[in-house]
């Protein structure tokens, strides 16, 4: 027994890598950042429509005002994360690369709206409907805080047809380099408990279970603790392995069943929340607070002081950076996200936004792509595809534009983890003309379903 | 203004030509091996293998191809190299070695397109070339140093026990086949890089260690050869040999560990490999108990390397395929 408390085998069962961990930040406490004297939050921090604005310029808005309403089903509320005059409403690049449409509000003290407790103490009282819990969770424009950002809202009303059973919590943080979950929960284990079971409340679940990887020792011995208090959350210890924190792969580590081609994870009974989600369900319930800050870490390989702040939506990641003693000379990429499945940014000037869950300056000698040689047939694509797809193949179907082949051979199954490029020996280009195939087949499909 | 390009932004950084000088070390042992037991001519043959066969594929890649991305640097030539010089006699001419390896490079692999397109392993292409257009010169073996003077031949233990089958002898009446622990250990007639069980064990399992190659395909060839042989054993062993005899004698082992692997001439799929790996086993001791050839493990791997590309249609199995488990 002694053994399986140090070690889990626990994990999914198709291929999957063991990249370097990076985790130069795992043991920072989270630090509050300074409230910046600018920031742009832009109105499309979410899966789906952008929100549509509701300030203009020259309004003063307070830390909490909406200032972005949801424009259809699949969107989200947007909150001002300062005090402040709006000084413009423009299009600026984020850190998907794309346009969007931003408020941008010159800061001005640090006035919050009267609803919001800012006190710092945990209300652990359950008293809301779950109605109410989810009134609630749309008003403070909560999303999927993994990466996502899918509007948690809508994740929390599946269709009448299929009936949640298991709330899965994913607090696995695989990805190289990112602590902020991990440092959250070290802070924050009661909230994020409390949240996890409004959550329950709303889903009408009575279970939850809570997935950590083992490179987290801290957080599992902590979250154990905690977790007594309440009824049937369980804490799972999984063995370390990337991409765990992939919903589908996740869901087959906890439960050992796996989700359907092309079917979401409601139709084999869970849902699956990522912890930092929880975390703002508590602070959105009890503490009437919108989702204006997110723990963001900023590190990187030359950076001195690797860090994991509480930021403010809005705030300028080379603002976040210069607080780690600046973006080093020798950066050849600057990643929101991840290193596996993040976003490289044109520049450092674009404002943390909802699903920004750590910022990396990565050096050459780490992000450069080695030139890309013939394939060898080495099959490691294979045996690390955690879909169980064939990454070769579909690169070369997807660079002949051969949609047919591709769709038959399941390239939309594709979850984009990036484990084949990964380990590529050759360095060939597999998810860039993969994921170009998945974007062309999801197209003809669309078109055939007009049709 | 920064790189920008799609995810993943890091790279395990184990590229192809770790794979190749990974595989290289492997043969190491089998050609210390060779070299004991051969002399020096073991060594001359293999440098001058590897020799042609890099200058060669540097020629048809600057010269035929006009590309300057040379992928010489890989390493694969000198694979190629190494692996025909392990199977040809260690007293070949040295101009045959050189026609072995035009064969071999330009031939079976750089006319695919170059590395990782050949259909056919380039070596055993290059071997059995020379097999047919040389047979005397290629089946004259030198025995070794430590049994008899230099320079005498003598016959391989498959080459005694087919001419003995062949003349209506029974396995008892055969004389001159060797002990299993010389064949263990190489003291045995033979190719250059073949006769050693043992340096050969040590290298794949130095491929095992280092994740370049995966059980499947050796086990299940050494096996399959093992269970074919053993049942025409248990039925007449006085027709048929001890299984361990195939298991350690000829190519077998080389065949299973270094030849069969080749990435590019196997198949991609766990499936696919086993059913390759059976198919090479028993094809290997079909021909050697019913057919012309004392061994046939070379043509037994070129034959089911025929068949990869049919192979390669089994898919792997897929996430969420299965509404089976608990």
């Amino acid at each position: 027994m002694k053994l399986r408390k140090k070690y889990s085998t626990q994990t999914f069962s198709k291929g999957g890598i063991h990249p370097l961990d990076y985790k130069l930040s795992n043991s920072k406490p989270i630090e509050v950042f300074r409230v910046p004297d600018y920031v742009q939050i832009s109105l499309s921090q979410h899966i789906g429509v952008a929100a549509s604005p509701t300030v203009k310029v020259g309004d003063y808005v307070k830390v909490g005002t909406c200032i972005g309403e949801s424009a259809g089903f699949i969107s989200a509320r947007v909150h001002s994360s300062v005090s402040g005059t709006v000084e413009k409403i423009e299009q600026i690049i984020d850190t998907s690369g794309l346009y969007r449409t931003a408020v941008c509000i010159k800061v001005t003290g640090d006035e919050w709206e009267s609803h919001i407790d800012t006190s710092t103490h945990v209300v652990t009282s359950l008293e809301y409907s779950a109605l109410h819990i989810l009134e609630k969770i749309t008003d403070a424009g909560v999303v999927g805080m993994g990466g996502a950002t899918f509007p948690l809202h809508v994740k929390l009303t599946p269709p009448d047809t299929a009936k949640p059973h298991v709330l899965i919590i994913n607090a696995v943080e695989c990805e190289p380099f990112l602590t902020s979950d991990q440092s959250l929960m070290l802070a924050k284990a009661e909230e994020i408990c409390v949240g996890i079971s409004l959550i329950q409340k709303v889903l009408d679940v009575d279970a939850a279970m809570v997935g950590i990887e083992m490179n987290k020792p801290d957080a599992i011995a902590l979250f154990k603790q905690v977790a007594q208090q309440f009824n049937s959350i369980a804490i799972v210890p999984l063995q370390v392995k990337y991409p765990q924190g992939g919903e589908k792969q996740l869901i087959e580590a906890l439960l050992q069943k796996e989700v359907p081609s092309g079917q979401l994870p409601i139709s084999v009974g869970a849902v699956v929340v990522n912890v930092a989600t929880a975390f703002s369900v508590y602070e959105a319930v009890q503490k009437n607070k919108p989702l204006i800050e997110r723990v963001v870490t900023v590190t990187g390989l030359e950076i001195p002081n690797p860090s994991n702040f509480m930021v403010r939506i809005g705030t300028s990641i080379h603002e976040l950076f210069d607080a780690v003693g600046g973006i080093p000379q020798n950066t050849e990429k600057i990643i929101s996200g991840g290193p596996m499945m993040g976003k490289a940014l044109i520049h450092a000037q674009m404002p943390v936004a909802k699903g920004t869950s750590g910022v990396i300056a990565v050096p050459y000698e780490l992000a450069h792509r080695n030139e890309s040689s013939n394939c060898i047939r080495c099959a490691r694509c294979i045996s690390v595809c955690p879909m169980g797809l064939q990454p070769y193949l579909l690169q070369v179907y997807a660079e002949q534009g051969l949609y047919d082949a591709l769709e038959s051979n399941y390239v939309l199954d594709c979850i984009e983890c990036g484990a084949c490029s990964y380990v590529c020996p050759a360095s060939r280009p597999l998810l860039d003309y993969i994921r170009l195939g998945k974007n062309k087949v999801s197209h003809v499909i669309r078109k055939r379903k007009q049709k | 203004m920064y790189t920008v390009s799609a995810s993943p932004h890091i790279h395990s950084r184990q590229g192809v030509n770790r794979i190749m000088y990974d595989v290289i070390i492997a043969l190491m042992p089998a050609l210390v091996v060779s070299i004991i037991f051969f002399g020096l001519s073991a060594l001359f043959i293999t440098l001058l293998s590897v020799f042609s066969c890099v200058v060669i594929e540097f020629c048809i890649h600057k010269f035929l191809f006009k590309r300057t991305d040379f992928s010489v640097k890989d390493g694969s030539a000198v694979i190629t190299g190494m692996l025909l010089a392990f199977n040809v006699p260690s007293s070949v001419p040295w101009w045959m070695i050189i026609i072995g390896s035009v064969v071999a490079i330009g031939i079976a692999k750089m006319s695919f397109g170059g590395i990782g397109n050949n259909i056919f392993n380039p070596a055993l292409i290059g071997r059995v070339f020379l097999l047919i257009s040389f047979p005397v010169e290629m089946t004259q073996w030198p025995t070794n140093s430590f049994n008899a003077v230099d320079g005498i031949t003598g016959p391989t233990p498959l080459a005694l026990l087919k001419d003995g089958i062949m003349s209506g002898k029974n396995i008892l009446q055969i004389k001159g086949l060797p002990e299993y622990q010389d064949m263990f250990f190489g003291n045995i007639g033979g190719s250059l890089g073949e006769i050693s069980a043992l340096a050969i064990i040590i290298g794949g399992i130095y491929l095992l260690v280092r994740k370049v190659i995966t059980w499947h395909i050796p086990i299940i060839v050494l096996v399959s050869m093992f269970v074919f042989s053993g049942i025409f054993y248990l039925a007449n062993p006085y027709m048929y040999i001890n299984p361990l005899f195939h298991l350690l004698s000829g190519g077998a082992m080389l065949g299973a560990w270094f030849m069969a692997t080749d990435m590019a001439t196997s198949p991609m799929t766990i499936k696919g490999q086993i059913i390759f790996a059976i198919g090479i086993g028993v094809i290997t001791m079909v021909i050697r108990m019913f057919g012309a050839y004392p061994e046939g493990i070379s043509f037994a791997i070129l034959l089911m390397n025929a068949l990869v590309p049919l192979l390669n249609k089994i898919s792997p199995e897929r996430y969420g395929n299965n509404l089976k488990k608990k």
